[in-house]
């Protein structure tokens, strides 16, 4: 039996009454679904507001995190008055001022293997608004498991995929990828950077399979992945096949239940830029500062990108890009003290880590990267 | 020739190259021509085993190369192959 729309509901949603594939049925139907969007960043943003704004009668938001000022290039969902308010609240806020008849739940948790059963059983279709490997295999095999469609998009820098993984249709999120790349393979947003537009074309396509999915019309995208390069401007769409080997949605599944999936994919889940080496390899910004006023020829080491050193720079230091790190180590002397750092101490880590298994012994790692040493020494360099 | 695109988080172990044109009849020439150009391609692309790393999908035209004949796979010129590659931002 699904639910009547009032008057006031008939004249908000008239131009979706307007269309035959919809009609009051339709926005019945809209009303009577329930949506779980986890993750109200770059791609939740726009999918919570449209979803909002076409009526889903339920929608639950998951994310764990504050609303950080570099977080308004792309999420705008949020906005500068809600800087440090809890995201969930924020988009909460914002869904109920475009759609003040439709429930909002909020889990202000990080969703994991011991809470994703609770969170997602109220609710018909999961979407995948996550920023990191970790939580997609978490998210895909949860949706296996429930039998619940799993509207994914995934973003970097200008390339976009979307895809419908219904494994009771189609294949899943591990038929395509049974494994994550190796940690350090892919750089997350916040190292490699993300046009701010993106999220938004990327999550639109998401809300529009999530409606179509509630409505019954039209082709999803199962068993399809489309690729979206926003610079040349190009959507591509290839065939996806279920996987009989896959180790959840296969002939033989493996994972019956879920598991850790920090370990599987060898990284946190989450995409925050804060590497550290540990106490041995890191060198806080105030340390280095007392280090070079003892010895200001300490050899320093940028691993970062040639443009990023036009944001903000250490003077004296040699460019050396992580990509092109392994290939250059031969260029430094294992015997000299050496102090690698980038933006925030992610690469730096990695780079360090390749220079420690080469039997390199002095050498450190900038923690927190050139933003900590802009915010505790030098104030004059801007943080990015 | 054909054509291998190279998606961006691979693209700095090419020298920053999206397209590679590289003599070839099946993948796996194309695959070997690239990673002769560019080693630093060989151990994001390949395991120690030389076999291809189970997150690489290659894509000819609409279709998953292990749905064809996989590394032996036939390439005509002007055929475009494509990694497809695992990102997780959001």
């Amino acid at each position: 039996m699904l639910p009547e729309l009032s008057h006031k509901e008939i004249l908000r949603y008239s131009r979706h009454l307007l269309i035959p594939d919809v009609g009051l049925e339709g926005q019945k139907k809209i009303k009577a679904a329930s949506v779980l969007i986890v993750g109200t960043g770059g791609l939740g943003s726009p999918v919570a507001l449209y979803l909002a704004a076409a009526g889903v009668g339920r929608i639950g938001l998951v994310d764990y995190d504050v609303v950080d000022f570099s977080n308004l290039q792309r999420q705008i969902i949020h906005g500068e008055s809600r800087l440090g308010d809890l995201k969930v609240d924020s988009a909460r806020t914002r869904m109920l001022d475009l759609n003040p008849e439709i429930q909002i739940d909020v889990y202000n948790e990080v969703i994991n293997s011991e809470n994703a059963f609770r969170i997602a059983e109220p609710y018909d279709i999961i979407v995948d608004g996550t920023d990191n490997f970790p939580t997609r295999y978490l998210i895909n095999d949860l949706c296996v498991l429930t039998g619940k469609p799993n509207v994914y998009g995934s973003i970097f820098r200008f390339d976009g995929q979307a895809s419908v993984f219904d494994a009771q249709e189609g294949p899943c999120y591990r038929c395509l990828f049974p494994e994550p790349p190796p940690p350090g393979l892919v750089p997350s947003c916040a190292e490699g950077g993300v046009l701010g537009v993106l999220p938004g074309t990327i999550g639109s396509i998401q809300a529009t399979e999530t409606l179509k999915i509630i409505l019954g019309i039209g082709e999803t995208l199962v068993g399809r992945l489309l690729l979206y390069d926003a610079l040349d401007l190009s959507f591509q769409t290839v065939q996806l096949q279920k996987n009989p080997e896959c180790k959840v949605c296969g002939e033989h599944p493996e994972i019956t239940g879920l598991i850790d999936y920090e370990a599987f994919c060898g990284m946190s889940a989450h995409d925050h830029d804060e590497g550290s080496a540990g106490d041995e390899w890191d060198i806080t910004a105030a340390q280095l500062s007392s280090r070079l006023k003892e010895n200001p020829h300490l050899h320093l080491i940028d691993v970062r990108e040639p443009h990023e050193r036009e944001i903000s720079n250490l003077e004296g230091s040699e460019l050396i890009p992580l990509g092109q790190f392994a290939a250059r180590m031969n260029e430094l002397d294992s015997a000299e003290d050496l102090v690698i750092f980038c933006k925030s101490g992610t690469r730096s880590t990695r780079a360090l880590e390749i220079l420690a298994s080469a039997g390199f012994k002095k050498v450190k790692n900038l923690k927190g990267g050139i933003n900590a040493w802009a915010r505790e020494v030098d104030p004059s360099l801007p943080v990015y | 020739m054909p054509t291998l695109k190279i998606p961006t988080p691979l693209r700095p172990y090419a020298d920053g190259q999206s397209t590679l044109t590289l003599p070839g009849k099946i993948v796996e020439d194309v695959l070997e021509g690239a990673v002769a150009a560019y080693p630093m391609l060989r151990k994001h692309l390949f395991n120690d085993e030389g076999k291809l790393r189970p997150f690489v999908n290659l894509f000819l035209g609409e279709d998953n190369v292990n749905q064809l004949e996989g590394l032996k796979t036939p390439l005509s010129d002007g055929d475009t192959l494509m990694i497809i590659p695992s990102i997780a931002g959001g």
